[in-house]
This record gives C-alpha cells, structure tokens and sequence, in this order.
C-alpha cells in the first residue's frame, strides 16, 4: 500500500518537474522539434513507397516517441545533477519512492501531451486513420508508463556520471524493446482492424508498466543512496 | 551529556582514496566549531560524513544519536548542510524553490518566506529566477532553504564564501543564535579571523586525520587565528 507521505512526496515532485518544464520550455522548444523532424525525415526516406510508409507508421511513431522519451528523461535528470540538488532530496526527508514516482508521473504528462502531438503528425505526415481510439489510448497510456517507470530508474542511475548523455540511451533502449514491439503491435490493430484484439497488447503493456514501476519504487532508494 | 557528533578512528573513502583517514571528532550540543585545515584536507569530506551523505567505512560514526554505519538517511531529516553547491533549481524562481524545499522537509511555506526575510533576500527578487540571482544572493537563498528546515545540527561549507559584508554578520548571528537555542554548528573556513569570533573552538584537519590543535585555547570562547 502506498503511504500518504508517498503521495505527498510524488505530488510534490512532479508539480515542481512540470512547472520546471513550463519555465524552462525545453520540452516545447527542443524535444517536440526533434520529434516532429523524426517524423518528417521518416516520410522524406519512405514517402516514394506511401503503402510502405502506412504500413510502418505504428513502428516509426513508437521509435520517435522511444528517442524523444531519451532526450526528457536526459533533461528530467540532468536538473537533478546539477548543483548538489542530489545531495539536497537525499537531505530533504522525503521518501525515494515518492521521488521516483513523482518523476514517472511528470514524464508520463510530457510524454502523453508529446505523443498527442505526434498523432497528428502521423494522421497528416502518413496519411493515417485512427479507428480504435480507446485501444489506442489504452496502449499509449500503459506504454508511456513502462517508458517512464523504466526510464527513472536508469535516469537515475546515470545521472551522475559524466557520459550519462550517451550511456542512458545504451542502457535504456535494449530494456525498453518489449514496450517498442507491443505498443507497435496494439497501434497495427488500432490502424488497421478490428480494434478488439488488440487488448491484449494493452493488457500485456499494462503489465511492463507495472512491473517497472514496482521495481523502480523499490530500487530507487539504492539509487539515491548510490548516486 | 552525549556528543551531537562522535567520531572515532572514522575512516571515509572517496573512491580508493582515504579522504578520512582515522578521524576522531566530538561535538557537543550547543557548540559551534570550526574546522581548520589546507585544501584537501578532508573538511568538507568530515562534513559530508556528519550529513550522513558519504559513507563510512570503518571506525565509529555516531551523529544525532544515530549509528551512520546502520542508519544514514534518519539523520538526513535532522541536519541542514550549506556546502560549495548552492542546492537550487535555476530554472525556479527564488520563492518557488523555497516552497519547494521547505514543504519536501515537512516545513510550511511561511518558513521559507520567514527564512528569505531572515537572510535579508530583498522582496524584489523573490520572483526571479534563481539564475537571475548573483553568486552572494544565491548563497542567501540557499541558506535560507536550510533553515526553513530548523535542523539541529548545521554543516556549513565556507559558510561566508560569495558573500559581501552584512551577509556575513547575518550569518555570524544565526549561527550564534542557533547555538544559544541549543542547535549545534560544525562549520569549515579558512576566513580564519572571522570565523575565530564565532566559534567557541577549533578542529585541525590534515591528511584526513584530525590532529592537535596549538591554537585553540579550550573554553575561552575565541579561536586565535
């Protein structure tokens, strides 16, 4: 069960990460370009086959959003390297897994909205249908947890190494490789067929994000105490 | 009475090197004292030990009543350290980190704007962001995050770095206050004549180990520089 200064500690975190974020507005200004780019450059590689560009849209779409989640999850806690803040939450009293799960729920907001984003840039880009929106929302939500829940544990861990920059994506992505393929799974069905058999990948999602997430909220205090 | 601080034979590594290499330390409850040494000396490394932030290896370590062998982060909760780094997030600005901090240490927002008030943060620069701030405003707010925390054991790192005349005077009377309310100040400068007049005695630190200390004239209030 997870206690009432938990809650309090996670809240905590993530309204300071958001409201990080609106000031420093590098989601805005520096991943959403980047992603957006990805996208294009996906289209210029593929456009002259557009059947080909179709078909490969869930893939693509899950890749950009796994790139750009590298680029949040660099920032969310390159902040938390600088300065001694480290030191400053392990003085602060608040609980680790409060932290952590104050981390994974900002992430999951700016990935969310990032991904929102990038719907419509597949539906003009690729000229796709979104037929089962619940699946869809279904497989994006749990998916964002698993990317999230996986990816503060190992943002943590390299935040304060100097190649964290290039080490977080090596450590991150082979882990992340089971979220890629169902979530692209789950989109396929979403775009293409009856959207009813594609519930299993969201539940199978589902499960990732939670098992992340469990794991995360136990080994981040190590984590911390390591960092 | 027992110490706040109890070192023995406390040896710290930072990586394979032995930045404590068998220092022994007793503080008692209500003293300010002053740690003394060359750079790389291990101060702010016996600092960090005190917060509980760097390990011990072997020896014994006893801070707050608390065995840092068994139990660093209960003593986190009651320490407030000031160290070279200023603890902000430049992007916030100055109340929003004070809000910030002082809730995470279970402390109410007025703390924190008392705490700026203290430190004399002019009211002005209240909604600026931190890295609007100059070097010596940033110490200010960064000790005043710390002492919205009301912590019963101060670590300071040159506590007077950065700051011009009257930010030090402020900082030499909190220092005495939080004494005379019973808190205890463990603090490294080499800013020796100043410091001198607030400290009640002097630790020298060399080559990781604490060693006697000429200077220090016992119960007489003063450091001779």
């Amino acid at each position: 069960m997870i206690s009432e200064s938990v809650v309090r500690d996670a809240l905590l975190v993530a309204a300071k990460d958001l409201r990080l974020e609106r000031r420093s507005k590098i989601g805005i200004a520096q991943v959403l370009p980047f992603a957006v780019l990805v996208l294009l450059l996906f289209a210029f590689a593929l456009d002259p086959d557009r059947n080909i560009l179709r078909q490969a849209t869930p893939g693509l779409f899950w890749v950009t959003v796994l790139f750009s989640a590298v680029l949040t999850l660099q920032r969310s806690f390159g902040v938390e390297a600088e300065d001694g803040i480290l030191d400053a939450l392990r003085l602060s009293g608040m609980s680790p897994a409060g932290i952590y799960l104050g981390k994974v729920a900002a992430l999951v907001v700016q990935l969310l909205a990032l991904e929102v984003v990038l719907a419509f840039g597949v539906a003009i880009l690729y000229d796709t249908r979104f037929i089962g929106i619940p699946l869809l929302i279904g497989v994006s939500v749990t998916a964002t947890l698993g990317i999230a829940g996986a990816g503060a544990v190992y943002g943590a861990l390299a935040a304060r190494l100097r190649s964290r920059d290039t080490l977080l994506p090596l450590l991150l992505l082979p882990l992340l490789a089971p979220v890629l393929i169902s979530a692209t799974r789950g989109f396929e069905v979403s775009l293409e067929r009856e959207a009813v058999s594609g519930w299993p990948w969201a539940a199978l999602l589902g499960i990732f994000a939670l098992v992340y997430v469990a794991l995360g909220s136990l080994l981040f205090r190590p984590l911390l105490e390591d960092a | 009475m027992e110490p706040i601080v109890h070192l023995r034979r406390a040896v710290a590594l930072i990586g394979r090197f032995p930045a404590l290499a068998g220092a022994d330390l007793d503080v008692d409850p209500g003293e300010i004292v002053l740690l003394r040494g060359p750079n790389g000396a291990g101060k702010t490394t016996m600092l960090r030990v005190c917060a509980g932030l760097v390990s011990v290896s072997s020896g014994t370590a006893i801070v707050l009543g608390q065995d840092l062998l068994r139990d660093r982060a209960a003593v986190r909760r009651r320490v407030g350290m000031l160290g070279h780094a200023t603890f902000l997030y430049e992007d916030l600005t100055v109340t929003e980190n004070l809000d910030f901090w002082s809730r995470a240490a279970g402390a109410t927002v007025a703390d924190g704007r008392a705490a700026l008030d203290r430190l004399g943060v002019a009211s002005r620069l209240w909604s600026l962001p931190v890295s609007a701030l100059s070097a010596g405003q940033r110490r200010r707010v960064s000790f005043a995050s710390m002492l919205c925390r009301r912590p019963e054991l101060w670590l300071l790192d040159e506590p007077h770095a950065g700051l011009d005349s009257d930010g030090r005077d402020v900082i030499d009377d909190l220092m005495r206050e939080a004494a005379s309310r019973g808190a205890t100040v463990l603090f490294a400068s080499h800013e020796l004549d100043r410091a001198g007049n607030v400290a009640h005695r002097s630790v020298t630190i060399s080559g990781g180990v604490t060693v006697a200390d000429p200077s220090v004239v016992p119960n007489s209030g003063t450091v001779t520089p």
